[in-house]
């Protein structure tokens, strides 16, 4: 599939759908969005690449195995989660901290925030996986 | 259940008793590489530990002996009761010391035996992993703890029997063994739980205390009958003894180890363990005894049929078995003893006559008892091991064989003519399995084998000379071990401390008188061997067990084959319509049966948007399943996910909203890289399957509807949206609360989520390149 239209739109969405999806991320725990939502968005600008140039060259400017991404992913989830267990409290248990940046406001971190990065990423991860499966089969 | 339980105080807390099994356990990783660096000389540096093992039990005699043995626990999972817990007491000690110390000889002679066999370093592994779960077995506390090492046992018995797994029936006897003697554990640990129940506690030696309770408890009947399946089927007892004559297709060394000393022992030591709190009903009495005799007298005389050595053993050692069954349901202090002495004395002389049977075996390369005589000349150190031990087990003086037999008898004769009769019948087979198997091969005329046999090296008739040796020791001196071994053995089987003196002499009465006709008559018997054994074949009953377990098993595969072949079409369709069927069936069966219809009446206040907005999702459906082009139906699907994202927003759910507009756009990218691969769009179905899949569909989706509308009358907990909304921000710390429950209150079904979908991701991706190379290898293309 070749087509100078969807070629050029992949190139200048890429930037954009992925600062969409840190935005996404980011805001999720306020206002709608979040990890699931966040990782669906991440994926569309390598999908759109796959079918514009190829799953080599998706492959290529992701950088990373989408295999190593859900395992990364996952563990990241679980690593989140047996923090607690060092505190004595049961699994997943959520510990927040405040984060004061000079300049910003004071935003609110915990272990809830690196578990929905968990999610995040294995949603890239599976979403990425398939697609570019079913694009190399040939 | 079982958390109130703390070990007993006062007794002596050993960290090594807990080793002693756990090092045997790791020796056995480490035995594969040892072998490797050490070769054939492995044998002998494998047993150092064995050995030592058998010296340390041997220092907890005392501690036994005083009435304070040796203990340790640590908990392991305390709220299910399970406790790592040893304690060797007098019978624990028994059993483990017959463990290790054949243990220790079995790894020697197997050294010799296997030399040079490839798979060598494999055998040892799984021989010390048995050995370490017997060991743990014999000295366990907890009874979930022995359950776990009586399965490793099946186990490890398993690959041992399958060890030369080139040969089908290896294959076959490790399969069969493994079913039964695994079988029998599932049965026993329900029945141990129910025990447990009964008695309140897992640790045997609080609740051998509670015996009254538990005679009383209504758990007290399925628990024994539960608990006496398992070790019947471990200690091959009838209707399971089949298995044990099978799995002679071992190595020989293993035949010797766990086929005659130790395993089918297991079942045996089960019951003389749990006898203490079990025995003194009529149950036990008719259950433990009538199938030991039962199995004694079967034994015996199948045992007369064999020509070949090991099945010959084989069967007299499921006799034996049986007689141990039977004086353990005879369940008197003196049965109780006579049982304790018979596991040693058998232990010794059986274990000698197995590694001689494997002698005679690696000499000549025959264990058919018809080509072999006149061997003495050639293997003396061999000869004059297998004479003692067979006159040890024909129970004639000065071997220990004699004192458990005149035991055996005495406690006999107590219980009247019946069972006299039988163990008199016993005991002639007895002496007449001694004389074919210690005697024949070695004395008369000299036969012609394949190999020329000579003597066995040193590491081989070492063990048959020193259990031998044991077998006279004990019987010219048995005073060594009646105190010690014996006594608090007998002990710990009948429940209170006894004190038993062992004699070599009795003087002339009755039990010696039966002594001396059993030896003469079975003397009489093995010199009419060849007779006797030709008349017997004659009465060969082909119906029994074996014929029924077969039958069965092939039934059972015929039955597995054909529920895959129902279900297991191998076409999706299939199973998703499998699928709808019976969820619908079920669901749709309760919900009518239940009277789980509730529509909600008199719904007001419908919108005309949202009347538009539900006509344009059903006519998208519609749509979807009567166009005839792949793209327009997808375009359709499309069609009712966004409304379905608009009736979302409409209603509040800003997230669900994005999140599904996301799904359905990507779904599209996903069937547009799919639809690539797919041949033009052809109606293939017919018109009958097309009508049961549109039955199908408007019953599923019928139901669905069905359910979510009664679903919505329904209430049966105070929502819990109130709490959610309420402390999203003071716990979860975030606005969101959609988000707040997914990362934070909900988290752990989130993680469920995600790994299944990574699971699912994985899935998919062989599932394609699985397709792709196996197209390529069809078409011969070498991409």
């Amino acid at each position: 599939m070749t087509s100078l239209i969807l070629r050029t739109t992949a190139r200048y969405l890429t930037p954009l759908l992925l600062l969409f999806s840190v935005f996404l991320f980011w805001r999720g725990h306020n206002q709608p969005g979040g990890g699931f939502a966040g990782g669906l968005v991440a994926a569309v600008p390598f999908a759109l690449f796959s079918i514009a140039f190829g799953a080599a060259e998706a492959r290529r400017i992701l950088h990373v195995e989408t295999h190593v991404l859900i395992a990364t992913g996952l563990l990241t989830a679980l690593v989140s989660g047996v923090l607690s267990l060092f505190a004595g409290d049961p699994f997943l248990t959520s510990r927040w901290g405040s984060l004061r940046l000079p300049g910003f406001p004071a935003v609110d971190v915990g272990t809830p925030v690196l578990f929905d990065l968990g999610v995040y990423l294995v949603v890239i991860g599976v979403t990425l996986s398939i697609i570019f499966a079913l694009e190399e089969t040939e | 259940m079982f958390g109130g339980f703390n070990p007993a105080p006062g007794e002596g807390e050993s960290m090594i008793l807990a080793l002693a099994v756990v090092s045997v356990l790791g020796l056995a990783f480490a035995a594969p590489w040892l072998v490797r660096r050490a070769g054939n000389g492995a044998g002998w540096i494998l047993a150092i530990l064995p050995a030592a093992v058998t010296l340390y039990l041997i220092s907890l005699l005392p501690l036994a002996a005083e009435g304070q043995p040796a203990a340790f626990s640590i908990p392991w999972s305390p709220e299910l009761g399970l406790f790592f817990s040893f304690r060797a007491d007098g019978l624990g000690l028994l059993f483990a010391l017959l463990i290790s110390g054949v243990g220790t000889l079995v790894v020697i002679y197997a050294g010799g035996y296997l030399r040079g066999n490839p798979d060598l370093e494999k055998f040892y592994a799984w021989l010390l992993v048995f050995m370490g779960s017997m060991l743990g077995l014999a000295l366990a506390e907890n009874m979930l703890l022995l359950f776990m090492f009586w399965e490793l046992t099946s186990i490890s018995s398993y690959m041992l029997i399958g060890f030369e797994h080139e040969r089908e029936t290896a294959r076959a006897a490790a399969q069969q063994a493994f079913l039964i003697t695994a079988g029998g554990g599932l049965v026993l640990l329900a029945g141990l739980l129910l025990l447990g129940q009964a008695g309140g506690t897992l640790e045997f030696s609080t609740l051998l205390k509670q015996d009254d309770v538990i005679r009383a408890s209504p758990f007290y009947l399925p628990a024994v009958v539960l608990i006496l399946l398992a070790a019947f089927t471990k200690s091959a007892q009838f209707p399971f003894h089949f298995w044990l004559p099978n799995a002679m297709e071992a190595p020989t060394p293993v035949s010797t180890y766990l086929h005659s000393a130790t395993m089918v022992k297991a079942g045996v030591y089960l019951l003389a363990r749990l006898g203490p709190a079990l025995n003194g009903t009529d149950l036990w009495l008719y259950g433990v005894g009538g199938i030991g005799a039962a199995t004694m007298l079967l034994g015996g005389y199948l045992a007369l049929q064999q020509t070949d050595l090991k099945r010959l053993l084989a069967y007299s050692t499921v006799s034996a078995l049986g007689m141990l069954t039977l004086l353990i349901g005879l369940g008197s202090p003196h049965a109780l003893q006579a049982a304790v002495v018979l596991l040693l004395a058998h232990g010794l002389y059986k274990g000698a006559l197995f590694l001689v049977a494997g002698a005679l075996d690696h000499e000549t390369g025959t264990r058919d008892i018809m080509q072999l005589g006149g061997l003495f000349p050639v293997m003396k150190l061999t000869a004059i091991g297998a004479g003692l031990a067979a006159l040890s087990m024909a129970g004639l003086p000065p071997l220990f064989g004699f004192i458990s037999k005149e035991m055996s008898y005495e406690v006999a004769l107590e219980f009247g003519p019946w069972i006299t009769g039988a163990v008199i019948f016993a005991g002639l087979s007895f002496v007449f399995v001694a004389g074919v198997t210690g005697m024949g091969p070695f004395w008369g005329e000299r036969k012609q084998t394949t190999r020329s046999p000579h003597e066995t090296p040193p590491s081989m008739w070492a063990g048959i000379l020193i259990l031998a040796t044991l077998s006279l020791l004990f019987g010219i001196f048995p005073a060594i071990i009646s105190a010690p071994l014996i006594s608090p053995a007998a002990s710990a089987a009948i429940g209170e401390p006894t004190d038993l003196t062992l004699a070599l002499w009795h003087g002339v009465n009755p039990a010696f008188l039966l002594s001396i006709a059993t030896v003469a008559v079975g003397t009489g018997l093995f010199a009419a061997r060849q007779p006797l054994r030709s008349g017997l074949l004659r009465l060969v009953w082909p119906w029994g067990p074996s014929f029924l377990y077969d039958r069965a098993l092939g039934a059972f595969n015929v039955l597995a084959r054909e529920l895959t072949r129902l279900f297991q079409s191998g076409y999706l369709r299939y199973y998703i319509m499998t699928l709808m069927v019976v969820a619908t069936g079920l669901v749709g069966f309760t919900l009518f049966t239940r009277d789980g219809w509730d529509f909600p009446r008199g719904v007001t206040d419908i919108r005309f948007y949202e009347v538009a907005l539900g006509a344009l999702i059903l006519a998208a459906a519609l749509v979807a399943t009567i166009v005839q082009s792949r793209l327009a139906a997808v375009a359709s699907l499309g069609v009712v996910g966004y409304g379905v994202s608009l009736i979302y927003i409409l209603y509040g759910a800003p997230d669900l909203a994005m999140t599904q507009f996301l799904i359905e756009s990507l779904t599209v990218i996903l069937f547009v890289l799919a639809f690539y691969h797919l041949p033009q769009f052809t109606q293939l179905s017919s018109r009958r399957s097309r009508v049961r899949d549109i039955g199908i569909a408007l019953l599923a989706g019928g139901l669905m509807t069905a359910l979510v509308l009664s679903a919505t009358g329904v209430l049966f907990y105070p929502s819990i949206s109130d709490y959610f909304v309420e402390n999203a921000l003071p716990l979860g710390h975030g606005r969101n609360i959609v988000n707040v429950i997914l990362v934070d209150f909900r988290a752990f079904d989130t993680m469920g989520e995600i790994t299944v979908l990574g699971i699912a991701a994985i899935g998919v991706y062989v599932l394609l390149k699985l397709s792709a190379a196996s197209k390529s290898d069809k078409t011969g293309d070498a991409e």
